[in-house]
């Protein structure tokens, strides 16, 4: 029986590519597990008596019902779509990183350091540096599972997951200690939060009297600067070949462990930076819950958005205003914002659940294309 | 300041170490099923929560804390079947379906809680039960047998899963399937059912860790209530070299160092609170990382089963 | 490739919104209406038993006396207790053209303080705490936690036997660790040879911390609690389980939690802070005063629980430290 792995002559194959029918497949998948997703978050309203139209109409109309919602859904997406970026990068080399949450902790740690120290540098000199220190700290948060992963083997769930604790408690240790804010120990607050940031380190504002900021610009520029990385550059192909087929790219010359190890140390990276700019463009300063779970619904873009960093761009506007719409239906119609979490965890399990099917349906295409026929 | 090592303390930290340990226990032999049999489930903790919430809610509606252990089972097995079914028969990527899983649970148990409870309350759980005789031992007594049914349970595991493990033929076939699913399957061993019940076994295991935390550890349910126990309880199965007694031991080694800090802070010891809670993490990672237990990991671990496929 | 993935999303975004288009009615613009309107965004539950519930039942009160929901319109945002989340539900209050928005927690100061500048029409208060950043429409408000805390402290001194009481505190900051001050101060006060052993747990929110934290203070010997925040639920369930913890509570009258055991709890009462903040408002002052509950001027009450037979010498003891405080006799320091 014919495997995804049989040789195909490039003529057919081209055909192949743009095929209208696969693209369309393809696409509908996950669009199939959005709906099917919100089918059984629909079942299970009903079944705890609340109203589920009622329910999801203030889910859209919170998300896209005025330019508030549109420019917030535009800011909770920018985050996404860099912490996506990484994931794309890592998952495309077949590393699980799960480390988003401590990697943008990181990340703003070092932004709110950094602005603060270097409080005297003009804007245009303190942000991009600012910028910069948070990728590689975040980079750093991604290369100690990473190592663990080449060396020792360590599952880089696992490792991922225990680094996301520690960020936790070293943030909470430096915010309730060295970074405080010293207005706050003056007055006796004693907030868990640091010194508000230098002015001229805020990314600017693009729609007055919102929160959307540069940031969102910055992140899709990167986007396409990832999707170059991994189609056009030889890193990029070495890093796609070890999660296609290690064994074949062992074979092929290529250090599987080190690009393993690079993959999860540029998601790190990239998840730290989405830190940074939750800092310095959204709240100006560092407290608790600076993550929001980022770290977690970015795994859920990235894979919507079927692991490409153009995909993301839209998966992330989509989940991004997800939330937005959630927290709003929860204002609104007090049904819990709870509800978007686990349609997200239902999506998941849909779309990584009918990658069997996907994969069939692939071999299929491709066993008939190399035989030259059309498949009805 | 007392003597922080005066036996007094000494016996209160190893009492609460030992009532700590048990949800680690439960999901982690629970968990350990699932990965002999070659399935990584990385949803224990939104098992967990689920289960914790199941069992909560039944406790306090019915007044019947073994319907809520019941309850607890019944939505452990309902979320197992989920992980199998796209874990083994999907052969979906084993760790991101855990996550997914993971992020349902937590969804879900926060949802339902949210809609139906509301409000932080507490519920009777579980009484500590002295062991006659066996209690009154002086210090040991009190350390050891001095706790609630579902503590003593959770210990008991460790030997029945050894027994299981080793003393019969569904161990048997347990290991066969994780080890080396492709001769398992040519001898007749059925991989897929296999998996299907170690999985649904872990996580039956894992809904009785989370009721051990409602119903008897903490007698609450809140949101995230075990904030990430179940990922823990995942860890210590590596930590454990996949077998019950390893994992006895990582379990206590970690609800150790988390009852010692508990302790202090009660005790003024001034240890600040943030690098307390650090430390079992830390531990996990070197544990991971030092583990020469490796030699035990079931070769065909987190990859999916397919037949006619070499 | 990227055709494919672009498709995918941006169908399911017109899906999205064609349905929008059929969807909800869009939010209203701005209050042009006569009724008042509050939105409050408190970092737990409004049942809390604690300090969200303190701020809600007073907002409930006050819609009680001006007439009834068309007299005076309330929302809340209950269980906000990540800032980055408040802060979208205050600034979305706030376009909606609420007059007042309260923030009930001394995380949202900074968010205040941003938010504030984009509304200039709309009065923003928050607290606890003292700081109006300057700004016109910024009220700030506070408790004076330490007096009650005082006035518990001499209680549990009292009261105790085993000469040793627990403190389950959630972050050492704000009103906690004002009331906590001033509890040591009454225990220091009334009887100096009493140990009292803290705990911070570090959270506000997580409850099943502050139990284990609770437990471990009995498990030393304690036989009198106190604490605060939203999670001393846990506290109190701990103190309950060993059946002989007495509890001192603060923020709400926590009698209903543990009748035979809650001696006496610092209410506070922020009606009469709100009135004056609605009459401000509409007679077109928007902010800039700062506030704070105390004993002399009835925003903070203590409560002492029916259900437990306190003894009288005790209950003087109690009452003769209230009235010190009020009269200014004795000091309490924060």
């Amino acid at each position: 029986m014919p495997t995804e792995t049989a040789v195909v002559p490039a003529r057919s194959l081209r055909r192949f590519m743009f095929d209208w029918k696969d693209i369309l497949f393809r696409a509908a998948l996950p669009v199939l597990a959005m709906l099917a997703a919100l089918l059984i978050g629909a079942v299970m309203l009903l079944l705890l008596k609340v109203n589920p139209f009622t329910a999801y109409a203030a889910l859209i109309n919170g998300a896209l019902g005025s330019t508030y919602s549109i420019t917030q859904s535009l800011v909770k997406a920018t985050p996404l779509l860099l912490v996506g970026l990484g994931i794309c990068i890592a998952f495309r080399a077949s590393v699980l990183n799960i480390g988003g949450e401590g990697q943008i902790i990181v990340g703003a740690l070092m932004a709110t350091w950094f602005s603060l120290q270097f409080r005297a540098w003009p804007g245009w000199l303190l942000v991009p540096a600012t910028v910069t220190m948070s990728f590689v700290a975040g980079a750093a948060w991604g290369f100690v599972p990473g190592i663990l992963k080449a060396r020792l083997s360590v599952n880089e769930i696992l490792s991922t997951i225990m680094m996301n604790a520690i960020a936790l408690q070293l943030m909470n240790l430096l915010l309730r200690g060295p970074l405080m804010d010293p207005g706050g120990i003056t007055a006796g607050t004693f907030l868990a939060q640091s010194e508000r940031l230098p002015e001229q380190v805020w990314l600017p504002r693009l729609v007055p009297q919102t929160m959307l900021h540069a940031g969102a610009i910055i992140a899709v520029v990167l986007a396409v600067a990832v999707y170059i990385f991994l189609w056009r550059t030889t890193i990029g192909y070495r890093i796609r070949a070890v999660g296609l087929n290690p064994h074949a790219a062992r074979y092929a010359g290529i250090n599987v462990p080190f690009y393993q190890a690079l993959s999860l140390t540029l998601a790190g990276g990239f998840a730290g930076l989405a830190g940074a700019v939750e800092v310095i463009g959204v709240h100006h300063r560092l407290l608790e819950g600076i993550t929001s779970g980022y770290g977690f619904t970015g795994i859920v873009a990235a894979l919507f958005g079927g692991l490409h960093p153009l995909g993301a761009i839209p998966a992330s506007y989509l989940f991004g205003s997800l939330l937005v719409g959630a927290d709003k239906m929860q204002r609104a119609v007090q049904v819990p914002s709870a509800l978007v979490d686990t349609i997200m965890g239902l999506v998941v399990l849909f779309v990584v659940g009918s990658a069997l099917l996907s994969r069939r349906w692939a071999a299929r295409r491709l066993a008939a294309a190399a035989k030259g026929q059309e498949v009805k | 300041m007392e003597n922080i090592f005066s036996i007094a303390v000494i016996v209160g930290i190893l009492t609460s170490a030992i009532r700590l340990a048990a949800p680690y226990l439960f999901a982690s032999i629970g968990e350990s099923f699932a990965q002999l049999s070659g399935v990584v489930n990385l949803g224990v903790d939104g098992i967990m929560l689920v289960g914790a919430y199941a069992a909560f809610f039944v406790a306090l509606n019915t007044g019947n804390l073994w319907l809520g252990v019941l309850a607890a089972l019944i939505v452990g097995l309902l979320m197992g079947l989920l992980m199998s079914v796209i874990s083994v028969t999907l052969k979906a990527e084993q760790g991101i379906s855990g996550i997914g899983l993971y992020m349902f649970g937590l969804g879900l148990s926060s949802l339902l809680f949210k809609v139906t409870i509301g409000t932080v309350k507490t519920v009777n759980g579980f009484r500590p039960i002295k062991i006659p005789l066996l209690g009154d031992i002086p210090i040991l007594g009190e350390i050891l047998f001095q706790h609630n049914v579902l503590v003593y349970l959770a210990f008991l595991l460790v030997p029945a899963a050894w027994w299981v493990l080793e003393k019969t033929t569904w161990g048997l076939r347990i290991k066969a399937a994780g080890q080396n699913p492709a001769a398992a399957d040519s001898l007749g061993v059925n991989v897929d059912r296999v998996r299907y019940v170690s999985v649904c076994l872990g996580a039956m295991l894992a809904g009785l860790a989370g009721a051990s935390l409602s119903i008897s550890l903490v007698n609450l349910f809140q949101e995230n209530l075990t904030a990430g126990a179940g990922f823990i309880a995942v860890a210590l199965v590596y930590f454990g070299g996949w077998r019950p007694v390893g994992i006895l031991g990582g379990a206590l080694l970690f609800s150790t160092v988390n009852a010692f800090q508990l302790w202090m802070q009660v005790l003024g010891v001034n240890i600040p609170s943030d690098v307390a809670v650090m430390l079992p993490y830390l531990l996990t990672i070197a544990a991971l990382a030092v583990t020469m237990n490796r030699a035990h990991q079931p070769a065909g671990l987190n990859l999916p089963f397919e037949r006619g496929e070499s | 490739m990227k055709t494919r993935n672009v498709l995918r999303s941006s169908v399911v975004l017109v899906v999205a919104l064609l349905t929008a288009a059929c969807g909800g009615p869009a939010a209203p613009s701005g209050g042009t209406t006569a009724k008042f309107r509050i939105a409050v965004v408190m970092p737990s539950a409004t049942t809390d038993m604690a300090f969200s519930q303190s701020m809600w039942g007073a907002l409930l009160a006050i819609q009680k006396e001006m007439g009834g929901e068309s007299a005076l319109e309330l929302k809340y945002s209950e269980n906000m207790f990540k800032v980055p989340d408040a802060a979208a539900a205050i600034r979305d209050y706030a376009s909606q053209g609420f007059n007042i928005v309260i923030g009930h927690g001394s995380q949202y100061g900074a968010s205040i303080q941003e938010i504030a500048k984009d509304f200039p029409k709309t009065t923003f208060a928050w607290g606890t705490d003292v700081n109006t950043f300057g700004q016109p429409n910024v009220y700030a408000y506070t408790a004076a936690a330490e007096e009650g805390g005082y006035v518990n402290g001499v209680l549990a001194a009292k009261l105790t036997k085993a000469k040793l009481i627990g403190v389950t505190g959630p972050v050492e900051a704000g009103d906690a660790k004002t009331y906590i001050d001033g509890f040591l101060q009454g225990v220091a006060a009334a009887d100096p040879s009493i140990k009292v052993s803290k705990t911070w747990t570090g959270s506000f929110s997580d409850v099943a911390l502050m139990t284990e934290a609770a437990k471990t203070h009995i498990a030393a010997g304690a036989d009198a609690l106190t604490g605060s925040s939203q999670s001393v639920v846990g506290s109190i369930g701990a103190a309950k389980d060993k059946g002989t913890v007495l509890w001192f509570g603060t923020q709400q009258d926590q009698a209903s939690l543990a009748p035979n055991l809650v001696v006496a709890s610092q209410q506070y009462d922020w009606t009469g802070m709100l009135k004056e903040m609605i009459k401000n408002n509409k007679a077109g002052k928007l902010g800039g005063d700062k506030y704070v509950l105390q004993l002399k001027n009835g925003g903070l009450k203590i409560v002492y629980n029916s259900g437990y037979k306190l003894p009288d010498d005790v209950k003087k003891a109690g009452d003769a430290a209230i009235e010190g405080i009020k009269s200014g006799s004795i000091k309490v320091n924060p």
